[in-house]
């Protein structure tokens, strides 16, 4: 059987576990835990601290392992861990809590610095009314015209595949770029 | 008990509060990640401060502070055995080269950076040894630690935050590639101007700031605006190991690898 992997990254509460649970065909190995913090606690009441572990299986002879890893930057050690071997990465962003905008970022960079896999955007949350319009988080993100950056829903399904999908093209067009 | 312990269980802001409000009279010795800070206090008030072993005193002080020329302290440095600070200080007084107010006011801001680079300790050691103050000869002063606490306070909370931003000083830094962005015609520092001159993926953060004299929060700083004006980004160090390269494909066969990506994408349309 062989296996490859993407991985699912942001900050905290961006919608990592959502987005996994969504494409997931089995219930997502989730290991969250309540949350002691009062300020986190207003967010959600549970966070993820080690990592979310969900699968597709492609057929007879491959599976696909999709990672997300814990938002809160004192599990940051368990980053390095997930990144390695991964084919791409997403990296999930909250369009309604600009507070998280510079994490993310940062984010961004500490992953791309691990591994020089192609990569995509999610700007998640953009069905909720105070979501900020993804060209003005493009901005905010400081992110290069040449990433993809894609309005997401991690709730919904199809919104979760087409960003999975446009990962995928990204790494089909960087494999083919490298032939020529 | 002796007052002794470790900066993880009791912060320095912690120690420096608990200092001022028992006015307490002695020296604090912090043993940090790669050096030593003794600190003393009068009756809960700054008194003197002093980072490692290397040269110090106020012919030290006041040449960082350009108060000195560089002959000027060479010359005192060699007269060193010969004359104190309080010496040295009334020399300058008499000749009329510097106010008492300059002293004081000059080693009030050094030993208050010393104590400021205290807040960034967040590993180490540390014990209070009661009623030892510095050597008669040294001058002292009395600062008020109120201050002190809330500007490190300040610090601390902005230390976080670069900390967030630039996690590693490991990595290094490399121009944006902007067309049409010229250097020269953005308004930098000096200090900025001399980190500039550093950059390139060569150079790892740490050794910049090595070069140009800088501690990690300062340079922290100077990258940190450079980021966010989209000057420079952060990039792995040119001539590093390579990361022992972790299989992403299960095989090696290029063709086999796009055949794998294009069933991927056929299997999550029909998801």
């Amino acid at each position: 059987m062989q296996t490859v992997k993407m991985v699912v990254t942001g900050p905290f509460s961006a919608g990592k576990t959502e987005f996994i649970r969504s494409v997931s065909e089995i219930d997502v190995v989730s290991t969250e835990r309540r949350i002691s913090s009062t300020a986190e606690k207003t967010v959600k009441e549970a966070t993820t601290v080690a990592m979310d572990f969900g699968r597709i299986t492609v057929d007879d002879d491959l599976v696909l392992y999709l990672f997300g890893t814990p938002g809160q930057k004192r599990f940051d050690f368990m980053w390095e861990i997930l990144s390695e071997g991964m084919l791409g990465f997403i990296v999930m962003v909250d369009s309604t809590r600009p507070e998280t905008f510079r994490e993310a970022r940062s984010i961004l960079e500490t992953f791309r610095a691990y591994a020089p896999t192609p990569y995509v955007v999610a700007a998640n949350k953009q069905d909720m009314k105070e979501a900020w319009e993804p060209e003005d988080m493009r901005h905010a993100l400081r992110l290069d015209p040449k990433v993809k950056f894609l309005p997401c829903v991690a709730t919904d399904r199809d919104s979760v595949k087409s960003t999975l999908l446009e990962l995928l093209y990204s790494i089909l067009s960087e494999m083919e770029s490298g032939e020529k | 008990m002796a007052l002794r312990g470790n900066l993880r269980d009791f912060t320095i802001t912690q120690l420096l509060n608990l200092i001022n409000l028992a006015q307490k009279t002695g020296t604090l010795v912090v043993e940090g990640p790669t050096e030593t800070a003794q600190v003393a206090f009068r009756d809960g008030k700054l008194a003197y401060a002093q980072v490692g072993q290397g040269v110090s005193g106020l012919a030290y002080i006041l040449h960082k502070a350009n108060k000195l020329s560089s002959g000027q302290f060479k010359a005192i440095q060699q007269r060193s055995n010969q004359i104190s600070d309080k010496e040295l200080g009334l020399l300058l007084i008499n000749a009329g080269y510097l106010t008492q107010e300059d002293i004081l006011t000059n080693l009030q801001q050094y030993f208050g950076d010393i104590v400021q680079r205290l807040f960034t300790w967040v590993e180490g050691f540390f014990h209070f040894e009661n009623d030892i103050l510095p050597p008669d000869d040294r001058i002292s002063v009395r600062l008020d630690l109120e201050n002190l606490i809330i500007e490190g306070s300040r610090q601390m909370r902005e230390w976080e935050q670069l900390q967030d931003e630039i996690p590693s000083l490991d990595m290094a830094l490399k121009f944006t590639d902007r067309p049409g962005t010229n250097l020269r015609n953005v308004n930098l520092s000096v200090e900025e101007w001399r980190v500039v001159s550093f950059i390139n993926p060569r150079n790892t953060i740490k050794q910049i700031a090595n070069a140009t004299k800088m501690n990690d929060l300062e340079i922290r700083r100077i990258v940190y605006g450079l980021l966010q004006a989209g000057l420079v980004e952060i990039c792995r160090l040119e001539g590093a190991a390579p990361i022992q390269q972790v299989r992403v494909f299960p095989t090696e066969d290029k063709e086999e690898q796009k055949s794998l990506v294009n069933r991927l994408i056929s299997r999550i349309r029909s998801l």
